[in-house]
């Protein structure tokens, strides 16, 4: 006969996070994430509606893909903009997407059996969240290296309206980075300190769904600012 | 004594409801499908840094219309294979795609009010 005790709650510290699913039967923190993502479009949306509004409205230089004298010097000042430098930069966010994925898969075949050689390291999720850190912080390496050759050739964010613009922009990008890099170094600590498993794939792929719209919000910037004249 | 006690106090049938969610999501792609999808990207992306050299392409009308395509190809190849939105929830697709068309729109909105584009009447 179960007795009336039976009823209390039973705490297994052992077991996985419970679940929050919402009247939809999905999960309320990716519904969370994906509204947060959508409430992001509209910030960096603006961002890029300044940053277009204002292009070619500059006064004085350095500009983004002219040439530009100096009347009260008469200094030549060149393009501003480095496109293969940031060709680079662009090249491995892209990359840093594909580690991110790759984490999320080992993640949720953690408790697969691993036969190959191949199939350990792409099981491997310490490595993928590694690369994918190490993407994001080379990337925000390239951002630096940008932003302090633009201030050393004269354009700082009080010099023209492209320098407003173009330093808000891309620094609000650099900050979602940075935020996305620190993210993934939680995840890291949590799978060093007691391993991430398939129950927990749902807390990488919120991670994961952050640090892919960064990328995709840099795809736009590297067409409309970058590589449009 | 009872070793499979509930963790909550609602009844059985509840309790099943409250927690199993109602639609299983589709399987996610391969780790083939995901180097296939990066190695497209960087393609996309060597296409479009190579456009840019080319001062004939750029000086003629096709240049913009086609950066802005393939700048649209890479978001959505991006957001369709790796933020998993092909396979996932459709409500996931609303929340996503419902305010970036209206931040789109305020987008090309402004760029009328601004000046930056022009419609041709008659």
């Amino acid at each position: 006969m179960t007795a009336p005790a039976a009823r209390i709650p039973v705490v297994h510290t052992s077991a996985p996070a419970p679940h929050h699913y919402t009247t939809l039967g999905l999960d309320s923190r990716k519904v969370a994430i994906w509204a947060f993502i959508g409430s992001e479009c509209m910030l960096f949306v603006s961002l890029i509606s300044t940053y277009l509004i204002y292009k070619g409205r500059s006064v004085v230089g350095p500009f983004p893909h002219e040439t530009w004298t100096d009347p009260s010097t008469g200094h030549v000042l060149k393009p501003i903009l480095n496109i293969p430098v940031t060709s680079a930069s662009t090249f491995v966010l892209l990359m840093s997407s594909l580690f991110m994925v790759l984490a999320l898969a080992a993640v949720q075949n953690k408790e697969k059996p691993k036969h190959s050689r191949g199939e350990r390291v792409l099981g491997n999720s310490k490595l993928w969240l590694w690369m994918t850190a190490i993407a994001g912080t080379t990337f925000l390496g390239f951002q630096a290296f940008e932003f302090t050759s633009f201030v050393h050739e004269g354009l700082t964010i009080r010099t023209n309206l492209f320098g407003s613009s173009f330093f808000t922009l891309t620094g609000f990008h650099g900050a979602h980075v940075t935020a996305g890099v620190l993210w993934l170094v939680t995840l890291l600590a949590i799978d060093y300190r007691r391993g991430l498993g398939s129950r927990d794939s749902l807390l990488v792929d919120i991670a994961a769904l952050y640090w892919h719209f960064v990328d995709v919000i840099w795809i736009v910037i590297f067409t409309l600012v970058y590589l449009i004249k | 004594m009872d070793t499979h006690a509930s963790a909550t106090n609602l009844p059985d049938s509840a309790e099943a409801n409250a927690h199993v969610p109602h639609e299983v999501e589709h399987a996610h792609p391969t780790w083939s499908t995901y180097w296939k999808v990066a190695l497209i990207l960087t393609l996309i992306t060597v296409a479009e840094v190579w456009a840019y050299y080319i001062p004939s392409f750029v000086a003629g009308r096709g240049f913009i219309p086609t950066l802005l395509a393939l700048s649209a190809l890479k978001f959505t190849i991006v957001v369709m294979f790796y933020m998993h939105l092909k396979y996932d929830h459709r409500i996931f697709r609303v929340l996503f795609t419902g305010p970036l068309l209206i931040a789109s729109l305020t987008l090309l909105a402004l760029m009328f009010l601004f000046g930056h584009l022009y419609i041709k009447i008659m």
